[in-house]
Order: structure tokens, then C-alpha cells, then sequence
């Protein structure tokens, strides 16, 4: 765990006497501007000219490009009161204890309802007792956080369908009602989710001319004109020679890995990375170590020492080392440390592949993702690796590399050999959406898309934190983790804003640490002002329930002072 | 005597040490009477002073600790380990010391090869050390391979159109029911992407399960027969994900060896413990199965999960498992059974339900069936079926369910129209089925090829006859069968070799060329396809014979 140096500390904390000073120039500029729009106003014939002049007015103000900012404090763990520490730890252990209390008399008085961990008729239970024991006590009672069924489309509102359920939420059943609520899961950074607009006519045009599936790996019959059309679109936006695309974000990893190193090489891996990244390291067969999340010293001393001793017991020197990070690590926010780690790559000489899931297209100025955003060049970078789940709205993900590369990953990749090649209808709205990040439908709609993002993202994770709520990760992530910790907090958190027609994400442990349990907003550039100031209000209201403004940032601000000056000092 | 003026103190160490002082100084005394000294207080000042001294030390420092709260109990627990045995003492003291010592010992390495190194050494290394080039630079002949991968131009069917302006017949890819060409299903698409876009943007478990997600499950599950199922987002992902999240290490699997890539990589990374059977061959389980249970009796171990794995059609080479055995067997042997049906769903069976509608079993005794929707259901994506323990658990420990983005609404959905268009067309096996029989009757009788796969099966593989043909390494009958693939295209038929990655696969798979049958032709097409296939197989192998 990273622990916040004082003065990295201070510069979270909004400095207040410049801030003010900047804001109330600002301030008086809105005045003068209302007071120009007032003047308007009274000629009531331009008033059309005049809403629209309003709208490009906030339009102008509701932009940022996603750039690196020497005084960005970057990832920082922020670490609660130790009362909150302390509480988190006995409220697992009581849970912890009183499920093992319902299990001891559960299993002698109310045998039939743990049949399934006892071994039955000569078999094995399919679950161990063990592994089960956090789902059945833990998790159980809070599932009607997880799994929320919904339905049209993820873009800025989703329609959840409502459930209820009889048992303590071991069913649910649907009660045919639905309800609309603003959308903070999806990852639909830019927007593009959306069944109507240039996407959405141009994959209409490609079902009725390319049907729906390909029905064959890409290698053997799967291969259309499109597929080579999308692939060299997506090699010239991520600023690469090649590119070669897989049907399933998860399996770009967990297939291509295998395919770069075997036994005898080192893969060395963030701690935090994604589960397709451990799956595909492990399936490789090479040698893993992991080094602390984002922490470059870490980093560095596991280099020198792999290097140095060589592979275990024989002190062989390593045939290759491939240091795996991510652009934007999905569960805290935080943005790698491209610059370091090639500064790194030069000494040590690994290659360098990094997971862009999250990361492209929502980073950087041209949303090219985190080489953009640092104003690396890509060739640094050996490989590039993202899906297009997210910022693309569609499904799959890519490789880019150098040629010679990725040629070669198209005859040794377990996906291009044995697995469905992607369908014609997803790769239609990865091209038509790139192509509109890239500028290349004429109109500057991609560029706007990327600077909302941008601003909504640095807006929102911002003002939380004025708000006094620790918040992990970089101002310019569109994922902002919310710090919870206690567990209660947890189903507490994500029902009070069901309530108030908020869909939010709530994760906890295992796939956190366990102190740190969470709740993870997804930014979107279809957020409008008033959405994240929406956000803000509930938020707000929901720390004061719940308790939950722990930062130890001395200069809170109120929700009032957040909502009026929010926008300054981003 | 200024002894008695120091006030008693109620505290256990005060006593102690009052009644050491007490005891020293009856020592002293019985000393001194000894020797004829008359005992007397004022005869050695200096030591009664010091006695005084001591005794109030000593008092000051009990009256100090008995304050601390929590030492009473320190001092019981001191004095009940103590019981008047020194050697208990000592060792407790011993182990104290070792905890501080152990404490503060440096970190160690449980790796015994560390080697430690100066900082210039450390240096030296790291300058010297030359990794190998992340990916060579692709052969020839593997340029060539990629060069040879056909190029559609447009829609796939049963004639796709090539990049060469050539319109062939597609004997290549898996869209056994033809549903490529159903402008239903393109409907059914376009109608659910103005409600729902293309992606879904998320997980299923945060927001991603949409309702046609269930509303696939649901209908499969009728489909087969099952109790529940679950969707992936990849065909291919979906046993390696699905196996893991129940096989943990110390399980144990039993595999046909014949079993695809995706089964064997879903094994690998399940750490269980793995026994393979000879393909299909029924016999050979049964002895590997009753050899696991010897095992068991003569080492007593634990009762762990057990796996029967294998597929429906194998991919690899076209033929059917025996189903009714091999579930006498997992019932005998109490196995859980683990069923690949990727190519015989849709295709097999009277309703198409692929190997318990073809055997006529009641498929709620086959534990996991799992699938891919990309062959005959003619969208993307896989799906596990089966109780809903099984399909449950899935949801939180599948790796590739849990962490992976939801499979698109219009997937889904064509998938689901397929399965009802099915269910609507009950011929369609059946068609399938008369094409491979006649195909397979006109291409019996050459005698280079082998036409490997069961009759019923819409896939089979033509593998060379080693008997005739004079070809050894697997890369010469590559070539050779590429050499057929090639000609085979002049004469407007698309067929292609059945990729392997031969440097993971486990147990080699001899060369072949994959053919797959669909229902979308005809009778005659079918067997002037056969015609045209022989022609081309005997005019390149001609040359060749041994």
C-alpha cells in the first residue's frame, strides 16, 4: 500500500485561497455573462439564438482533455480513521462468527439445506464447504446488489427490471415493472451505447448485407473483408503497425499470453491485474512474479532481482520477461506509470504489454488511450492490448504490435485457430465509433465525446473528494472508486441509491482487499452537467447516512460550495 | 526495626521479595551466630542500611507495577507457570527470548538457491542479459499459410463470395442448419438493436444480464431438457471457464483423448489431477476408472470430485461418443459427466438436442453440457447447461462468466430465434443428416483418403491413407492436403484444413481437411460437390502413391 506522503496529501485538498481567488473571477464572469444573457433575453425575438448560445456556453465549459498534469498526485490510498479500520475488521469477524454459528446448528437441525456440501451418494459435493461458506454467508443476504437483470439500452439511463424476492434473496422473481435509473455501471465511456445514431445505422446496413455470424475461427473459414478493414482501421488508431482482433475481450488475454511466452520465460504482473491477464499467465506456463500495484521501486528491485538470479534453482538466465500492466486498473481507478515503466523497459530490456482495457479511448487527448495521455510514443510499448466492450460499445477486443508480431500471433493464438471469429455486426460499430473518435466521419463529434469524458470524469472524482469522501484512483479515470469499508456499508450503499434511482456497482472482497470494499462509478461522456451534480447531491445525501466522508481532508466542502464553485480547480 | 515501618503492600511481588529479604537476612544472622557475633542491628550499619534499601526499592517498584491495570494477572499467570519448578521457569524464558529473537531476525528466503550478489554484480547481469526476440519473424512457410486463408467477400452461406471476385460452395464452416441465409433471424437482429444497441457494456454480475440473456437460458434449458443454463460471451471460452470453476487441485478428471483444445486447456488450467483414455474406447475407461478406485481403497484418500470429460461429435475427428455407456459408467463409478456438445447441438438427434435427444437419454443425467452457439445456432457465444447448482455456481466462480463482458443483445437473441426456428423446422436434422450420408457414399470409394467420422455426424475429417500415400512428417501432408484445399477452390469449393496448434496439443492429431455439411443444399449439389471433391483428391494424389 502506497501511504500518502504529507505533501502528496496537501495537493489532493483543493489549494482554497487560490481556488477561491480563481473562482470568484469566475463567478463575476458569470455574472457579466447572465447579465449579457439577461440583455438578450429581453430581445425576445432572438430568443431561440440565445437558448442555443446558453447551451454552447455550458458546452464550452463542460470540456477537459484528458492530458498528464505534472500536479496530478496520481494513486493515492488514502487511509481512514482507525476507528472505521478497526469497525471493518469486527464486523467481518462477527459476521465470520455468526455464520459459523448458523452453520453448526444449521447443519444439525436443519440438515436437508446443506445437502449439497455433504458428500452424497458416493459423490463429492461440487462445492467445498470451505469455499462456499463467504457466498452462502456473506455474500447471500446482499445479492439483490449483484446480478440486477435489465434491459434496452446501457447508455446514459439503464431500465433495471424490478425483482423481488420471498426467500431472503435466494430467488428473485420479476414483478414486470421496470424502473429507469441514471446509469453509473456501464462502461460505456463514450457513449456509443446507443440503438440509434450513425452506429447504430451503419450495423443495421452490415446485418442485411453480411448477415450475422461467420460460424468459423478466423484461420480456417471465418475471415471476411471487414474483419481486415476494422483490423487496419484499429492499427492506425492506437498508432501501430498491425493489429488483429478476438471475439471476446476476456480471451484476447487468456489466448494470446500463451501464445508470447512459455515455460523458461518470466511474466511479471501488477498485483491488481485483471483475472483474464492471471488466467492467460497461467495458462502459459512461464514464471510469474507480481510487484506492488503502481509501485515503480517495487518494480524495479523485483527487475533487478529476477535478472540477476536468473530462474529458480538452475540461475538459467530467463529466455524473455514480459511485464504485464494495465492502462487504467478497472477496480481502482488508478492509471499506470507508462513513463517509468519505459524508462524501466530501456535498462532492463523486457517487453512491455499493456491491457488498455479501459483505457482506450477514454485517455488522452485523441482518446487513444494511455501512450496518449502520457505523450508516449507507441512504439514503445511492444504490445497493445484493449477491448472494445467499453469506450466502442461493442464486444472483443484487439492486439497491436509490430508486424512481424502479430503475424505471428495469428498462427499461434489458441483464439484465431480454435475460437469463433468476431461477427461482422460488432465489428461494424467498433469501426463506425472509431472512426467517429478518429474525426473521420467529418464532424468533430468524437472530440467533443472525448472532452465531456474527460471533464465529467476530473468533475465528478473531484468534487467527491471536496465533498470529503475518500476516493482512489486518478482525477482523469472515468472510474471512480468510492471507499465504503465497512461491510454493512456495502448492500446499504447500493440499495440508497437504487432508492434514488442511481444503478451503481458495489464490489467487495475477494475481488478487493478486504478492508477496502467499494463502490465504483462509471463515467460516461453521455453524462450531462446536471447528472453528475444529481450524483453529487445523492452522494451527498447518502455520506451523511451512511457516514461515509471519512477523507481526512481538513477543507471540506459543502455540497452547496461543491455545486456553486465545483467546476474550478479541476 | 525500620523493616516494619515500610508499609506492607497487598501485591504478590511485594511478598516475594519482602520474604526473600526476609529469609537473606536469617541467613545472615544464623552466618553471624555461627562465628559467635552477637547479632545485633547496630554491628553492621552499612548492611541493615542497605537492607533498608533494597526493601524500599523493592516496595516502591511492587507499589508502581500494581498499579498497571492487567498485572495481577501477568504475575498469576507467572506464578501458576512457575509452581515452584525453576526448569518451567527457564523455559519460558527461553521461548521468550526465541520469539525476540525470531522477531527481530532478519527476513529469509524460503528459496534455498538464492544466490546473494554485490550491487556492481547485480549491475553487471542486468547489462549483460539479452532476452530472446519476443516473436521471431513467421517462416516461410507459415507466411504462406496465413497467405492461404480464404477471404470472404461479403456474407458467409453456403456460396460465399471471395475476395477474388470467385463465388464458391462453402464446405467449410459450421452453419449446419444454413441459417446464414434466414432474412428472419437479420430481422430479428435489426429489431433488437434499436432497442438495445450492440454492446452491453458490462459484466453480467454489474448490470450486464439482460433479459434476453435469460430469455436464451431459459429457452435452451427447455430445449434440452435441462434444468438451467448459463451464457458466455465466447464459444471457445466457455468449457475452459466452466471446468475450472468446479475441478480445483486434488479432483480428478478422466479424458477422451481425443478431446479439442479448449477441453485441454480448461484441464490444464484446473490443476486436477488428469488420466486419459484412448479415444472412445470404452473398455480403456473402465480400466483407468477401475484402476482410480483400487487407488482408493489401497491409499484410503479422500473422496474428491470426479470428472468424466468428453464430446458430443469430436471436433478432431468426427465420430460420436457412445453416450449410454459412458453414463452406465459414471453412475457405476460415481463420475459427474462433463459433456462437449459444440457440434452436435442442432445437428444430432431427432429435435436436433444433439447427443441425449440422438441416444434417446434423459439429459438431467449428463451433469454439464456445454456448447457453442457460433456452429448450427448461427450467432457467437456458449452457453453450460445443467442442474442449477451447476449453472449457480458458474455465475460467481466462472472466470470467464464473471469477468467478462455480457455476450450483445443480438447475439443472444438470434440465438434464441434459432433455437425456435429449429424447434419450428424439425426436418432440418434430418436434412442434414441425408446430405452427409450421400456425401459420404460418393467419397467411400477413393482410396488416398480416409473419410474418418461416424455416418451420422455433419462434420468428418479427410485424413491421407498411410497405406497408399508415400508422406510421413505432418508438414508434407499439410502441404499436400493445402494442395487439395487449393485445387478444390479452382473448382469453386470452399474447403479448408482443420487448424491445429500441433506444439500445445497434447496427443497429435494427424493432418486432415475438415468438412462440414449443411443443410442449406441440395441433393445434387451435395453429391456433384462429392464428385468434384473426389476428382480433385485423386488428380493431386496421383503422383503420391507409396
Amino acid at each position: 500500500m502506497a501511504k500518502v506522503s504529507h505533501t502528496k496529501r496537501s495537493s489532493i485538498i483543493p489549494e482554497n485561497s487560490s481556488d477561491y481567488s480563481v473562482s470568484d473571477n469566475v463567478i463575476i464572469d458569470n455574472n457579466n455573462n447572465n447579465n449579457n444573457n439577461k440583455s438578450v433575453e429581453d430581445d425576445s425575438n432572438n430568443e431561440n439564438n440565445n437558448v442555443t448560445h446558453k447551451e454552447q456556453d455550458v458546452d464550452r465549459k463542460h470540456r477537459y482533455v484528458s492530458k498528464r498534469r505534472d500536479d496530478d498526485p496520481g494513486w493515492v490510498e488514502e487511509v481512514p480513521p482507525y476507528y472505521f479500520l478497526f469497525t471493518t475488521y469486527f464486523s467481518y469477524l462477527v459476521l465470520i462468527c455468526f455464520g459459523h454459528i448458523r452453520d453448526f446448528f444449521g447443519k444439525r437441525f436443519r440438515s436437508n439445506n446443506y445437502q449439497h456440501l455433504k458428500e452424497q451418494n458416493g459423490y463429492a459435493p461440487l462445492n467445498s464447504d470451505f469455499d462456499n461458506f463467504y457466498v452462502r454467508r456473506l455474500k447471500l443476504r446482499i445479492n439483490d446488489c449483484f446480478n440486477r437483470p435489465v434491459t434496452g439500452v446501457p447508455g446514459r439511463k439503464i431500465t433495471l427490471l424490478e425483482r423481488e424476492t420471498k426467500d431472503y434473496c435466494k430467488t428473485f422473481q420479476l414483478t414486470g415493472k421496470t424502473k429507469e435509473c441514471l446509469n453509473l455501471s456501464s462502461y460505456n465511456y463514450l457513449g456509443f451505447a446507443q440503438a440509434d445514431g450513425p452506429c447504430a445505422d451503419a450495423v443495421e446496413q452490415v446485418v442485411r448485407k453480411y448477415g450475422i455470424s461467420m460460424c468459423s475461427p478466423r484461420l480456417e473459414v471465418g475471415t471476411s473483408d471487414l474483419h481486415l478493414q476494422v483490423e487496419s482501421l484499429v492499427a492506425r488508431f492506437v498508432g501501430k503497425k498491425a493489429a488483429m482482433i478476438i471475439s471476446m475481450g476476456y480471451a484476447t488475454n487468456s489466448t494470446t499470453l500463451p501464445a508470447l511466452v512459455s515455460k523458461g520465460c518470466l511474466i511479471i504482473s501488477d498485483e491488481f491485474n485483471h483475472s483474464s491477464l492471471v488466467f492467460g499467465s497461467r495458462l502459459s506456463g512461464a514464471f510469474i512474479r507480481v510487484f506492488k500495484h503502481n509501485n515503480m521501486e517495487d518494480l524495479e528491485s523485483l527487475l533487478k532481482e529476477c535478472i540477476s538470479q536468473g530462474q529458480p534453482r538452475t540461475h538459467r538466465p530467463w529466455k524473455k520477461i514480459l511485464l504485464l500492466v494495465e492502462g487504467i486498473y478497472s477496480m481502482e481507478g488508478s492509471i499506470c506509470n507508462l513513463p517509468k515503466i519505459i524508462e524501466l523497459k530501456r535498462k532492463y530490456k523486457f517487453y512491455l504489454y499493456v491491457d488498455e482495457a479501459h483505457s482506450i479511448g477514454a485517455l488522452g487527448p485523441r482518446g487513444r488511450g494511455v501512450c496518449d495521455y502520457y505523450g508516449v510514443d507507441p512504439e514503445d510499448v511492444d504490445i497493445m492490448m484493449g477491448t472494445f466492450t467499453k469506450s466502442f460499445g461493442a464486444a472483443g477486443g484487439y492486439i497491436a504490435a509490430n508486424q512481424d508480431v502479430i503475424d505471428h500471433l495469428r498462427i499461434i493464438n489458441h483464439s484465431s485457430i480454435y475460437a469463433e471469429s468476431i461477427t461482422p455486426l460488432v465489428l461494424q460499430q467498433i469501426y463506425t465509433s472509431m472512426s467517429i473518435i478518429m474525426g473521420e466521419d467529418g464532424t468533430n463529434e468524437g472530440q467533443s465525446r472525448l472532452e465531456h469524458l474527460a471533464f465529467n470524469a476530473r468533475y465528478l472524482s473531484t468534487n467527491l473528494r471536496r465533498l470529503g469522501f475518500i476516493i482512489y484512483g486518478d482525477r482523469d479515470s472515468p472510474i471512480i472508486p468510492l471507499l465504503l469499508f465497512n461491510p454493512a456499508k456495502i448492500p446499504a450503499f447500493s440499495r440508497e441509491c437504487l432508492k434514488r434511482n442511481m444503478a451503481v456497482v458495489v464490489v467487495a472482497y475477494p475481488a478487493t482487499p478486504m478492508i477496502s470494499s467499494r463502490a465504483r462509478f462509471c463515467i460516461s461522456a453521455a453524462h450531462t452537467r446536471q447528472d453528475l451534480d444529481e450524483i453529487l447531491k445523492t452522494c451527498n445525501e447518502i455520506g451523511d447516512i451512511l457516514q461515509l466522508k471519512l477523507s481526512n481532508n481538513p477543507k471540506k466542502l459543502t455540497i452547496e460550495e461543491v455545486l456553486k464553485y465545483g467546476e474550478h480547480g479541476l | 526495626m525500620s523493616l516494619k515501618n515500610v508499609n506492607y503492600v497487598e501485591s504478590g511481588i511485594s511478598m516475594t521479595l519482602k520474604a526473600r529479604c526476609w529469609r537473606l537476612r536469617a541467613f545472615m544472622t544464623k552466618h553471624h551466630r555461627n562465628k559467635e557475633f552477637k547479632m545485633d542491628n547496630t554491628a553492621y550499619p552499612a548492611l541493615n542500611e542497605l537492607f533498608v534499601f533494597l526493601n524500599t526499592t523493592l516496595t516502591n517498584i511492587s507499589i508502581f507495577y500494581s498499579r498497571i491495570p492487567g498485572s495481577g494477572i501477568l504475575l498469576k499467570y507467572i506464578k501458576n507457570s512457575h509452581q515452584n519448578d525453576p526448569f518451567r521457569t527457564v523455559l519460558e524464558v527461553m521461548l521468550l527470548v526465541f520469539g525476540i529473537i525470531y522477531l527481530y531476525k532478519n527476513k529469509y528466503r524460503t528459496d534455498n538457491s538464492f544466490i546473494e550478489l554485490t550491487p556492481k554484480e547485480i549491475e553487471d547481469l542486468v547489462e549483460e542479459w539479452q532476452p530472446d526476440p519476443l516473436l521471431p519473424k513467421i517462416t516461410e512457410e507459415q507466411k504462406r499459410e496465413l497467405d492461404k486463408v480464404p477471404i470472404i467477400n461479403g456474407s458467409t452461406g453456403p456460396r460465399v463470395k471471395l475476395m477474388n471476385g470467385k463465388t464458391v460452395m462453402n464446405l467449410g464452416n459450421f452453419d449446419f442448419l444454413g441459417f446464414s441465409i434466414n432474412e428472419h433471424l437479420k430481422e430479428k437482429a435489426i429489431e433488437t438493436l434499436r432497442h438495445y444497441g450492440v454492446g452491453s457494456c458490462g459484466p453480467p454480475g454489474f448490470y450486464g444480464t439482460i433479459d434476453v440473456h435469460t430469455e436464451f437460458e431459459r429457452t435452451l434449458s427447455e430445449f434440452l431438457g435441462t434444468e438451467g443454463t448459463i451464457l458466455y460471451s465466447q464459444g471457445f471460452s466457455t468449457i475452459g471457464s466452466a471446468i475450472p470453476s468446479f475441478c480445483k487441485r486434488g479432483d480428478i478428471i478422466v479424458a477422451d483423448e481425443g478431446c479439442n483444445f479448449a477441453i485441454q486447456k480448461g484441464i490444464q488450467i484446473s490443476r486436477s489431477s488428469i488420466k486419459w483414455y484412448k479415444h472412445n474406447d470404452m473398455k480403456d475407461l473402465e480400466k483407468i476408472l477401475q484402476k482410480i478406485k483400487d487407488e482408493d481403497i489401497e491409499t484410503g484418500r479422500r473422496l474428491t470430485r470426479r470428472f468424466i470429460v468428453t464430446e458430443g461429435i469430436f471436433e478432431n475427428y468426427g465420430d460420436i461418443s457412445p453416450l449410454p455407456k459412458l453414463i452406465e459408467l459414471k453412475k457405476k463409478f460415481k463420475y459427474r459427466l462433463i459433456l462437449d456438445e459444440t457440434f452436435s447441438i442442432g445437428t444430432l438427434g431427432k429435435r436436433g438436442a444433439g447427443l441425449t435427444d440422438y441416444f434417446d437419454v434423459n439429459p438431467q443425467e449428463v451433469d454439464m453440457i456445454v456448447g457453442s452457439m457460433c456452429h448450427a445456432l448461427h450467432s457467437s457465444g456458449g452457453f453450460c447447461s445443467g442442474s442449477f447448482e451447476i449453472t449457480d455456481y458458474q455465475r460467481i466462480s466462472g472466470p470467464a462468466y464473471v469477468f467478462s463482458a455480457a455476450l450483445p443483445a443480438m447475439l443472444a437473441v438470434c440465438a434464441t430465434e434459432s433455437l425456435l426456428h429449429l424447434s419450428r423446422n424439425p426436418y432440418l436434422p434430418a436434412t442434414i443428416l441425408s446430405n452427409t450420408k450421400s456425401f459420404k457414399n460418393a467419397l467411400s470409394h477413393v482410396k488416398y483418403i480416409k473419410v474418418e467420422g461416424s455416418l451420422d455426424s455433419p462434420i468428418f475429417h479427410l485424413r491421407l491413407n498411410d497405406d497408399v500415400i508415400k508422406v510421413d512428417s505432418s508438414d508434407e501432408k499439410d502441404k499436400l492436403l493445402q494442395e487439395i484445399v487449393d485445387e478444390a477452390m479452382n473448382n469453386g469449393i470452399l474447403l479448408t484444413r482443420a487448424k491445429y496448434l500441433r506444439s500445445q496439443e497434447i496427443f497429435d492429431v494427424e493432418p486432415s481437411i475438415r468438412i462440414c455439411i449443411t443443410a442449406s443444399f441440395t441433393k445434387k449439389e451435395i453429391e456433384k460437390a462429392a464428385s468434384t471433391i473426389k476428382n480433385v483428391v485423386n488428380k493431386v494424389l496421383k503422383n503420391k502413391i507409396r
